[in-house]
């Protein structure tokens, strides 16, 4: 039992070092230049790695959303039929809305920034995302109407609902039983 | 400041004057010529079903500003474990469905390994593939519905499909960019206009995942990723990622909006429930099933489908008393893994009230829980899965004497 165990712990690890390690073996495909992967490497994790120069504070962010947020999310963010409320995005007391539950300012930042405003996708310079980004944040109490964001700044905002996450560590395994009240 | 526009960048990817020129030189080896003429697709090209024929997906009708698209697959019309391409449910959460011309398409891998690439469509089919049969559901699948909507397999349950996939493995494309030590993740990117991310540890990248440029023997459908899915077995469908564009490799999850915010759960104690990724073990009779009507006693065939993302179906049971009892069904041969599996039992109707119920146990020797035991294992009350995610309890459809049948869930 033991040992059979191990041999498979064997077999998993060398399939594993396996794939690091190998070279290619069917050459096909070509390399991207280096400015081909910037252009399109534009997605910001919690680190904020991936942000981009500029900044914008709620005050101008007020000045955006009046002019490119407000037709579907509505006068004070309060939602319409074209789109959700803003607030309360991560308030800290649990709400039973899963989309009150972002726990860092990069994702709010990341989400505007490649799918905001509906009818022109990515079309908001940085300083426009900084900016609305400060904004929803104002609204939602999280930072304060003339604070700065910027690539520095941004990833530092602890979201309210930060600590009440189960830690984001894939912890899958193949076969492993699923452990009860993380699954029904 | 103010020098980040985005179109420049979208007119690269979509525009294509090097692209063209790659396709041009590159002559595919499957003898397509570099652009194709469009045929119209009229019934005798491309074949219709019959008039009297009204096998199509539906949608609960309600106004949703979260989801734009919902169009659920008619489970109680359909059998076999296969779901037809144009039957294939919909749940979008993207702004419109791309028109992708595949000569343009490439994917790119790159972040943390020794050579980054960008494929063709062509060159990727030049790569080792292989045919699976994955269903893939939406994580929010089988939640419970009240009212009208909740007396339909289809409205309730139709939220998830069965194909088979055709695509290399994403091993394998790792394998040619070489992963560097470290990694732990791998983020995947659509070329849809919002482009949808998604983050799925590097194990499983290297374990199953296909990418997947065809479905049931054609090419992937747009509304399904055309021409480019990644398809992510036993997983909510949440990460299979369509219009498959970047993976980058990385040592973090990107924690995207669609994965973080929009798809967390909250748990009993208010934490939120990040990255569940495995759907439990599952099944529903579609026949007979809610809204329809037994036209009188006599003899009936029960049928409908079981998946797990725990691997293979292992049993079905049925029960015809809510529960008291359960007799094993027939599974229909072969049980693919990670796959819809087709479970049949036969079943006398007496007249009188009945509860017919199905109940899946996997490999892993998971057992589908009922509502309640679904409720006492993440101590919440029985209301919670009404808006939760991941819910797989029993689904028992109550039939009264009269053969209408009804949804039966508290």
């Amino acid at each position: 039992m033991r040992s059979s165990r191990l041999l498979a712990a064997a077999i998993a690890l060398s399939a594993w070092t396996t794939v690091l390690a190998q070279g290619p073996t069917y050459r096909l495909g070509t390399t991207p230049s280096e400015a081909e992967i910037k252009a399109r490497d534009t997605a910001v994790s919690p680190d904020g790695k991936g942000l981009p120069p500029g900044n914008g504070t709620a005050t101008a962010g007020a000045t955006v959303y009046a002019q490119k947020c407000v037709a579907c999310h509505g006068p004070n963010a309060a939602g319409t039929t074209l789109a959700r409320a803003l607030v309360p995005l991560g308030n800290a007391k649990p709400v039973k809305l899963s989309w009150s539950l972002v726990p860092y300012a990069t994702t709010v930042w990341d989400f505007i920034n490649r799918a905001m405003p509906k009818t022109k996708p990515g079309s908001l310079t940085a300083d426009e995302v900084y900016a609305v980004t400060a904004w929803v944040l104002y609204r939602n109490d999280i930072i304060k109407e003339t604070d700065v964001l910027d690539a520095q700044s941004l990833p530092l905002i602890r979201m309210p609902h930060r600590d009440n996450f189960f830690p984001a560590q894939p912890g899958w395994k193949p076969m492993a039983k699923r452990p009860l009240g993380y699954y029904p | 400041m103010g020098s980040h526009s985005h179109s420049g960048r979208r007119q690269f990817l979509t525009g294509g004057a090097v692209a063209g020129f790659v396709a041009a030189a590159v002559r595919s080896v499957r003898g397509q010529t570099a652009a194709p003429e469009a045929r119209p697709k009229d019934n005798l090209a491309y074949g219709q079903p019959s008039r009297f024929d009204n096998t199509i997906r539906r949608t609960t009708g309600r106004a949703s500003a979260i989801n734009d698209t919902a169009l659920m697959t008619p489970l109680q019309d359909l059998d076999g474990v296969i779901t037809p391409s144009s039957l294939h449910f919909l749940m979008d959460h993207v702004n419109g469905i791309p028109d992708i011309d595949p000569q343009q398409h490439r994917l790119l891998l790159h972040g943390m390994v020794d050579r980054p690439l960008s494929f063709t469509m062509d060159e990727l089919k030049r790569l080792p593939s292989v045919s699976r049969v994955y269903f893939l559901e939406c994580n929010a699948n089988g939640r419970p519905l009240r009212g009208p909507s909740g007396d339909s397999v289809q409205l309730v349950h139709g939220r998830t499909s069965c194909s088979e996939w055709t695509g290399v493995l994403l091993s394998v494309l790792l394998k040619e960019c070489g992963v560097q030590r470290g990694a732990s993740w791998v983020v995947a990117e659509g070329s849809d206009a919002n482009k949808y991310t998604m983050s799925i540890p590097l194990g499983k990248a290297t374990d199953d995942i296909l990418v997947a440029y065809s479905q049931n023997g054609e090419p992937v459908r747009p509304q399904q990723g055309y021409p480019l899915r990644l398809v992510v077995p036993g997983w909510e469908a949440i990460r299979a990622v369509k219009w498959l564009s970047r993976i980058k490799v990385a040592d973090q999850p990107i924690m995207s909006w669609h994965e973080s915010g929009n798809n967390a759960d909250t748990a009993a104690d208010g934490k939120g429930l990040w990255f569940r990724f495995e759907l439990g073990p599952k099944s529903v009779i579609t026949r007979p099933s809610g809204g329809q009507r037994l036209p009188g006693p006599g003899f009936y065939e029960i049928t409908g489908l079981a998946w797990t993302g725990g691997g293979a179906v292992r049993r079905v049971d049925v029960s015809t008393d809510g529960g008291r009892t359960y007799k094993e069904a027939e599974l229909q041969q072969p049980v693919f893994r990670y796959a819809h599996t087709r479970f049949r039992f036969p079943w006398t109707w007496n007249g009188d009230e009945a509860v017919l119920q199905s109940r899946c146990i996997d490999e892993r020797g998971e057992v589908q829980p009922t509502i309640a035991e679904a409720a006492k294992n993440m101590g919440v009350t029985t209301d919670y899965f009404y808006e939760a995610d991941h819910f797989n309890g029993i689904q028992p459809w109550k039939v009264s004497r009269d053969g209408s049948i009804h949804n039966a869930i508290v």
